[in-house]
């Protein structure tokens, strides 16, 4: 034979999965978000969006050509997402110069540090986002009103969130039900006609998102579905010792970027647990920090830091909680 | 509902381009290279010479000690020489090398294809003509059948499981086999059921077989204590404890047999070996194997003698195709890729597929983005991820705390990684040092 043969171990074939392919895929599944951003939000949505996906891919590539002097890996669209998901959790009239901020922080201090791509130990869109948060507590309070904001950018009328409104209703002395009247119905809130982050308005957007991705098997359920289904268990307990001064679960749901955070954030995959158990006790953790921060906390919201908390505690997790092995159990029938 | 195993497993694209074909035979080949370890085990001692005469069957080297297996010669001609030759594997072997001349068999061997039903020998015998037939597991570990017979004592085997999952893509051969050759395996299965003592046998097709599994339920419905099931399609479901766990539902403890939990397993091409050993008096000189492969001109399933280069078989499979990247001794997920297409064919050739440039072509490795897929695929429960760098690092401890002995090197994490980590190449590794670190404590 006058050809040489390639000679390599088993298996000789792969499931042509690849880094680029899953990241791929979560853009695709955010296009819904996206549009519903466009759509409330109008330019703003646009402006944000673009400048943070633009300074994460050109931070990310400067540290690596410059600081760590390796090879670019800016294709593997791990950057994108990052971009994507921190302009989702901003909102629509944040100024340019502090999305550029939040951008290289996230790049920069929430993943580049660690050595890149796998090795972030917390969501760097979160990272991002929490020291905005920090910093310019005003302006990252501060909520455009949807549709009527769509031809502004920082001088868009704003108002407080449903969430933000709740609570300081509470705060007041005032009744939940009372305040409810001033609110959209639940269904204005599913489709995402509230004031709130890019894309943390549309719960209906962010079900086909979380759809898409379960079919293109990019996540799986768990992560997710324990999230709400714990925020809702809690704040449904709650609610129902009093009504007065607890919203429902249904509302709590609904607002304040617990279906972002439950569908992109939490299941984040670099930071999430490897194991199905480590998973259900992660987005529980994540579930109940959440609703303590909303109830008892002085932050409406409670997302963010509840799902960069239990991020620290990934590590741990994946330590102590193993997969059941095989023949651990004998069973004789 | 189908039955299978319950965690993990992966379903690669089937690509059975040989299936429904019928099993042919082709020409005998011009000299044979036959392996002296074609088992698992110790090598067997040649007891042929340089310039003597062996007829097809004839004993050329017998088995030495307690796990190997005799081995015959498959054509009848002239010994030439006795050397080393590459194996599979690519280590140099002892090999008995024979020119063909004619076609003469072994006295009191019945070379027909003859269907013969009956017999009325006990346990013992049988257990006897399968260890001098020098019967392997035909599945690709070649394990001697003979030794998994007797049962160790203080252990009872309880049923017999016979595998026709062929769950590795492309390979067809226990397929065509089911298909023509159901009735001899039913008597192959009730030898095996008397040579255990056991009253019942349950065979595991699985579903993308449908035709195979309905011809052998209409076959068995004739027979007492045999059990067709079809399984749901999911690789590794032909792995020894995989498919138990499937039809049973028990589960063989972390460094145990299939015999702690009362089974034994045979796969469906040693069953039609024990048939021909036992009713025909016929040595494992012969087996079907599958050539495939996209860009071969005729994929197809040969009844082949042991020793054939299998370069024969490619040649009348339509020649090797031009864009040929490598040679693959058994299939995609397990099998070898070979050196040289002179390489013989052994008793656990299950099939030869030919990857092409393009598909032969690895991947750039990705960092690990931790995305546990390796993990919900390993049908071991293990966590390929972190067994991958502590086999790079030599922590052997380490290792062997999260058991990589338990691994089964299906290969599930490597084929299902999106950053085309190479899991399994470090694994197989690590779990060769931590097997080393095991055995020498035992000293």
């Amino acid at each position: 034979m006058s050809k040489l043969l390639t000679v390599s171990p088993s298996p000789h074939i792969n499931s042509n999965q690849s880094v680029e392919k899953l990241m791929f895929g979560v853009v695709i599944s955010l296009v819904p978000v996206f549009l519903a951003s466009l759509y409330f939000f109008g330019i703003g949505a646009l402006i944000i969006t673009t400048i943070s996906i633009v300074t994460c891919m050109l931070t990310e590539m400067i540290i690596q050509k410059y600081l760590l002097q390796t090879e670019i890996r800016i294709r593997d669209g791990s950057a994108i997402v990052t971009g994507l998901l921190l302009a989702f959790n901003l909102p629509s009239n944040l100024p340019w110069w502090m999305v550029v901020l939040g951008s290289v922080f996230a790049i920069g201090i929430g993943k580049m540090t660690y050595g890149g791509l796998g090795n972030n130990p917390f969501n760097p869109a979160l990272a991002g986002r929490v020291f905005l948060l920090i910093s310019f507590p005003v302006q990252m309070t501060s909520w455009p009103l949807p549709i009527t904001s769509r031809m502004h950018y920082i001088d868009a009328a704003t108002g407080a969130t449903p969430l933000g409104y709740v609570k300081e209703a509470i705060r007041n002395g005032e009744t939940v039900s009372d305040a409810m009247t001033q609110l959209p119905d639940h269904m204005q809130m599913f489709l995402g006609q509230m004031s709130g982050s890019l894309g943390e308005i549309s719960a209906l957007a962010l079900i086909i998102g979380f759809l898409w991705m379960l079919y293109k098997r990019i996540i799986t359920w768990h992560i997710p579905v324990i999230m709400v289904g714990t925020v809702y268990i809690f704040t449904g307990l709650l609610w129902l010792i009093d009504p007065s001064k607890n919203a429902a679960p249904l509302f709590h749901i609904l607002t304040g970027g617990v279906l972002l955070g439950a569908i992109y954030m939490a299941t984040d995959l670099v930071t999430s647990p490897m194991t199905k158990t480590g998973m259900v006790i992660y987005a529980a953790g994540i579930g109940i920090i959440t609703v303590v921060i909303r109830v008892f906390g002085s932050y409406p919201e409670g997302v963010s830091f509840a799902i960069l908390i239990m991020n620290a505690f990934v590590p741990l997790i994946n330590k102590y909680v193993k997969p059941s092995r095989f023949g651990k159990e004998v069973k004789h029938g | 509902m189908l039955k299978t195993f319950p965690k993990g497993g992966v379903h690669p694209p089937e690509n059975k381009l040989s299936a429904h074909l019928p099993i042919r035979q082709i020409p005998l080949p011009p000299s044979v290279t036959i392996l002296l370890s074609q088992h698992m085990g110790a090598p067997a001692k040649a007891i042929v010479e340089k310039g003597d005469q062996v007829r097809a069957g004839q004993l050329i080297a017998t088995g030495e000690g307690f796990l190997s297996g005799n081995v015959h010669a498959s054509v009848s001609g002239k010994v030439t020489r006795i050397d080393e030759v590459q194996d599979a594997s690519g280590y140099k072997r002892q090999a008995v090398f024979i020119e063909t001349a004619g076609d003469e068999w072994f006295e009191g061997i019945k070379s027909d294809d003859i269907l013969e039903k009956d017999f009325d020998i006990d346990g013992q015998e049988i257990i006897k003509r399968i260890t001098e037939a020098g019967i392997v597991g035909l599945g690709g570990a070649t394990f001697p059948s003979h030794v998994k017979l007797n049962v160790p004592r203080g252990k009872k085997a309880k049923f017999l499981v016979v595998n026709g999952v062929e769950c590795e893509p492309y390979l067809t051969s226990d397929h065509a086999l089911m298909l023509e050759k159901g009735e001899e395996i039913m008597v192959g299965v009730q030898l095996l059921k008397k040579a255990l003592n056991v009253k019942l046998a349950h065979i595991g097709i699985e579903n993308n077989k449908p035709d195979a599994i309905r011809h052998l339920k209409e076959l068995s419905a004739k027979h007492e204590g045999i059990q067709v099931h079809a399984l749901k399609v999911k690789y590794p479901q032909g792995g020894e404890k995989q498919l138990i766990r499937a039809i049973t539902g028990r589960e063989v403890p972390s460094g145990g047999l299939p015999v702690d939990v009362g089974v034994v397993v045979f796969n469906i091409g040693t069953v039609y070996a024990v048939y021909e050993a036992v009713q025909k008096n016929k040595p494992l000189i012969e087996r079907i194997v599958t050539i495939t492969g996209k860009d071969i001109k005729q994929p197809s399933n040969f009844r082949v003698r042991i020793g054939t280069p299998i370069s024969a078989l490619i040649e009348a499979a339509g020649g090797l195709p031009e864009n040929t990247g490598k040679v693959i001794m058994g299939g995609p997920m397990m099998g070898k890729a070979l050196g040289n297409s002179e390489v013989p064919v052994v008793k656990g050739t299950s099939g030869i597929l030919i990857l092409s440039d393009t598909e032969s072509s690895r991947s750039i490795i990705q960092p690990c983005i931790r995305c546990a897929k390796c993990v919900s695929v390993c049908p071991m429960c293990l966590e390929p991820y972190l067994l991958m760098p502590l086999a790079q690092q030599n922590k052997f401890d380490t290792l062997e705390a999260a058991h990589v002995m338990d691994c089964i090197e299906c290969g599930s994490c490597s084929y299902i990684c999106p950053a085309s980590r190479p899991l399994l190449d470090y694994i197989r590794q690590g779990k060769s040092s931590v097997g080393k670190i095991i055995r020498s404590r035992k000293k």
